[in-house]
């Protein structure tokens, strides 16, 4: 007889690492099966071309709890995260705006544009910090239910009240609103210039197959605005090695107490026997053992991919179904032979942080309409990041590498997802073309470029359409209701089966809540004991 | 009033924050920028440059200056071998620290001493009967320190020394842009770190030179804000914060031995008699009363505290130098000398110093934090130092 696992963590990305380095610390004996070569999943760094370490995926930490870095360790296991201290926005009529670490000199900035907004734009942030505050337990929590009922839920949610009324009249009104409105609205009630609106905005259709003026996005908005290092919520930060190393680093917490780590060991199918997740098929043949099975892969991959429908109850199965994951983002990264040139602003100090390619919202909302009928934007909303300024581990000295977030790039493209391989490369000129408007020399600099169309993501990394939080952020699959009513305690229908993965609450981004809380409701059901 | 470094002209232009301090009675940079926070990031993540003229300089040259020294200093520097780097103390005759610093071995009868503060004096009323001279280059030496861990990468290639070659602690000489200088594998950061020394005419190129070939490795100018929050991490003591000189106490109270703010180790009593000896051979048997120890702040319940307050964890900005009591059962034994919040270990930390018998690691006493105009205690543990200890710093 081989060995029985005490549990099986499908997918060694940061949220499964995370469960198995919490189950490992509790003494339970843990296999983690990732796909890939490497660990990491969308949180990966890989040299694609010599010399040049790419934040493949995800590119920039923020939400990574604080205390999963605290009980693992991390920073031991190497988790470095170098704060961003700008936020650059270039504009097409050669003027720019630039937000620093510097509430004087954001100030300035802003006045130049508005003189209001440059006052309103401080009490914005106060504003979002409260509310993020008031967050901050929902997500360090497990889902409340409120549908469930039980004493311990409604106490809960008896405490969540409180909290809620030492919000303040304002600050409750304000929440509620980022509930249910758009980004592009929501702003509007507090801004005046669409220079600053602009940039900001896009925080409410990152990875939403959505538009800055579609409601359900302002929440989306204050999703970004909850990342916190160091006590200071809306900041950002490269991690030095680029985002692999966050798994990596996960990865080390976990071998240190005891887990096991397999890569390049595919999973074909979870066992079942008697409607129970017994353990795993590989692609390979070999069948693994476990109390347990915890999936990190999203939702719609675990039950139809692993599980099969037939083995589903077909109500759970309907809402997984309609469980919404449309990829509406790609990632496009090059190397540089040396730093990029902003037209509008020379010098390298603006660039330390993210650049943001959202000079208005009309220009955001056309990027958008073009997506809704199936097609890529041809002015997308780009976030670009140069992590070689602050990090030179990631390219040789002198040379740089540009990282761009892309949206639109539908999954569904009018031709089928199947047709991104034939247009991939056209999408990746759509992005050079973009960017150098605002960088005339870029062309001239390209060492390599890699262009990952949301079928890439799917392809290569195993996210369901595309989407980079296994499933979108809209309130609707959000808490109680992710991935599907009465199932978000990371227990599924299928007994001995657990989610883990960001198709959990609290939702997707670089932020590890799905592992740990996966991890400690596993350990209090005492199914893999 | 202060006086500008020879590196004034570059620094100065490069000051965009206009903050300044005091440092053995030059200007000396606290931080460059908006905040001191980047440059914090630059020593541990790529680079720091930072002006380190202000420490005091002493050539000590002659036959005997080997001897002369080991009578002075804590350490033996008789087993300060060529191009070695030693950091030692040195006390008073009842075995009160005066000061630290390190001692480089640079050539035959040829050392350089370095030190907090002026020195010159002691050094030379302690000559008497030996074949050395001593000469106070202070004001004639200049140096730059670039710490962290593309520091290697940018003494390669802004010099022609052998620097694969030179290790931890160890000296060597060559050119930078046609500058003579002397190149020490040192630092106060705690990291993979250099210091470069050159006569203070060349000062300017050689600041050019290395911020030429350091732009290419995210070398940034640093200030003393920065270096205060690595050297915690570090648990280096600082002269007037952890200990204060013997000479300048108005009190015993005040007066420390080396084994009292953790510099027990560079002690070599077993040998020639040196300045201190006796007193420091009594206390070796005889225990010290208190001990320099690492703190590390519980922070489950600094969060919670301030939690009551509907507050963040409050962290403070960089380095405080604020003393705090320390307290074990209600009562207080001990002292915080600094403290920092560790963006790189996401912990809290102090250096203090509390009564031996509260030192052994793992002891939890209670530090006063206050907030919010009021005054709590928080458990700290006494942890291992350094803090923060890269293994690149001594391969």
């Amino acid at each position: 007889m081989s060995t029985v696992y005490d549990a099986i963590i499908i997918g060694g990305g940061h949220n499964g690492l995370i469960t198995a380095a919490y189950l490992a610390k509790a003494g339970r004996k843990v296999l983690v099966l990732e796909r890939r070569h490497v660990l990491g999943g969308a949180a990966v760094s890989e040299e694609i071309y010599p010399g040049f370490t790419y934040s493949v995926c995800s590119y920039v930490v923020s939400l990574l709890r604080p205390h999963i870095i605290r009980d693992l360790d991390l920073p031991k296991f190497g988790l470095d995260i170098i704060p961003l201290n700008a936020s650059f926005s270039p504009l097409p009529d050669g003027d720019s705006l630039c937000r620093w670490d510097d509430a004087a000199r954001t100030r300035r900035e802003i006045a130049r544009f508005s003189p209001r907004d440059a006052e309103v734009a401080p009490e914005f942030s106060r504003a979002m910090a409260q509310i993020s505050r008031f967050v901050k337990p929902i997500i360090d929590g497990p889902a409340i239910d409120p549908a469930s009922m039980g004493p311990e839920e409604a106490l809960r949610l008896l405490k969540l009240g409180r909290r809620f009324r030492g919000l303040g009249k304002d600050n409750m009104v304000r929440f509620i609103k980022m509930m249910t409105m758009s980004a592009s609205d929501f702003l509007d009630e507090w801004f005046e210039s669409d220079v600053l609106k602009a940039p900001m905005s896009v925080s409410g259709i990152i990875g939403t197959f959505l538009g800055v003026r579609s409601p359900g996005t302002a929440y989306v908005l204050l999703h970004h605005y909850m990342g916190e290092i160091d006590g200071a919520f809306r900041s950002w930060g490269f991690s030095r090695g680029g985002t692999g190393m966050v798994s990596e680093a996960c990865a080390g917490s976990a071998r240190h107490y005891g887990a096991e780590i397999r890569t390049q060991a595919p999973v074909a199918k979870i066992l079942m026997s008697g409607g129970r997740a017994t353990g795993v098929v590989l692609e390979n043949g070999d069948e693994i053992r476990g109390k347990i099975v915890a999936s990190g892969v999203d939702p719609r991959r675990t039950f139809f991919g692993f599980v099969g429908e037939d083995n589903l109850d077909p109500e759970f199965a309907k809402q997984i179904s309609h469980y919404k994951l449309r990829g509406s983002s790609g990632k496009v990264n090059f190397a540089l032979d040396r730093l990029p040139e902003f037209k509008c602003r020379p010098g390298s100090e603006h660039l330390h942080g993210d650049i943001a390619i959202a000079p208005s919202v009309d220009y955001l909302e056309r990027a958008y309409d073009q997506a809704k009928y199936g097609e890529f934007s041809r002015r997308p909303y780009i976030n670009a990041v140069i992590p070689s300024l602050v990090d030179p581990t990631v390219a040789p000295p002198g040379k740089h590498v540009l990282s761009c977030f892309v949206q639109y790039a539908p999954y569904n493209i009018k031709e089928g997802a199947s047709a991104w391989p034939e247009k991939r490369e056209a999408f990746g000129d759509t992005v050079v073309d973009t960017l150098a408007e605002y960088i005339p020399n870029l062309k001239d600099i390209i060492l390599h470029r890699q262009v990952i169309t949301p079928w890439d993501m799917e392809q290569d990394f195993g996210l369901t359409e595309g989407n980079i939080f296994h499933g979108e952020l809209s309130f609707e699959q959000l808490a109680f209701l992710r991935p599907a009513a009465r199932w978000s305690h990371y227990k599924t229908p299928v007994r001995n089966l657990w989610l883990c993965g960001s198709g959990a609450h609290p939702g997707g981004g670089l932020m590890g809540g799905p592992g740990a809380l996966a991890a400690e409701a596993i350990l209090s059901s005492g199914e893999c004991r | 009033m202060p006086e500008p470094t020879p590196f004034h002209e570059r620094t100065a232009a490069l000051c965009k924050s206009y903050r300044w301090t005091e440092w053995a009675g030059y200007h000396a940079v606290s931080y460059y920028g908006a905040c001191h926070s980047t440059e914090y990031m630059a020593f541990r993540h790529s680079a720091g440059l930072l002006d380190v003229t202000p420490l005091y300089k002493y050539d000590v040259r002659g036959k005997d200056a080997a001897s002369f020294l080991s009578r002075i200093m804590a350490r033996n520097v008789h087993k300060i071998k060529d191009n070695q780097v030693s950091y030692s103390c040195w006390t008073d005759d009842e075995g009160k620290i005066l000061d630290d610093g390190t001692v480089m071995h640079l050539g035959e009868n040829f050392y350089r001493v370095t030190a907090a503060a002026p020195t010159y004096d002691w050094l030379a009323r302690h000559t008497r009967g030996s074949d050395v001279t001593i000469e106070d280059v202070s004001a004639k030496i200049c140096a730059l320190a670039i710490q962290g861990p593309q520091s290697k990468n940018i003494v390669k290639a802004a010099s022609d020394a052998a620097i694969d070659k030179l290790k931890f602690f160890r000296a060597t000489t060559g050119k930078i842009d046609g500058v003579p200088v002397t190149i020490t594998r040192t630092g106060y950061t705690g990291d993979l770190g250099y210091e470069v020394w050159t006569e203070n005419e060349h000062a300017l190129k050689l600041y050019d030179a290395i911020m030429g070939e350091g732009k290419n490795y995210g070398l940034q100018p640093a200030g003393l804000s920065a270096l205060d929050m690595t050297r915690i991490e570090a648990g280096f003591i600082l002269a007037d914060i952890e200990y204060f000189a013997a000479k300048d106490c108005m009190i015993e109270g005040r007066k420390n031995s080396p084994y009292e703010i953790g510099l027990g180790w560079t002690v070599h009593l077993n040998r020639d008699p040196f300045i201190g000896q006796e007193a420091l051979r009594r206390e070796k048997t005889e225990g010290s009363p208190v001990t320099l120890v690492g703190l590390e702040m519980d922070w489950v319940e600094l969060e919670r505290l301030c939690e009551r307050y509907n507050l963040p964890p409050q962290l403070g900005s960089g380095a405080s130098r604020e003393g705090l009591p320390v307290y074990s059962g209600g009562e207080q034994i001990g002292k915080v000398t600094s403290s920092t919040f560790s963006p790189i270990l996401k912990k809290y930390i102090a250096l203090g110093s509390v009564s031996s018998e509260y030192a052994e690691l793992g002891t939890e006493l209670q530090l006063e934090y206050t907030l919010e105009y009021e005054r709590h205690t928080i458990t700290a543990r006494v942890v291992k130092m350094p803090f923060f200890d890269p293994e690149r710093k001594k391969l």
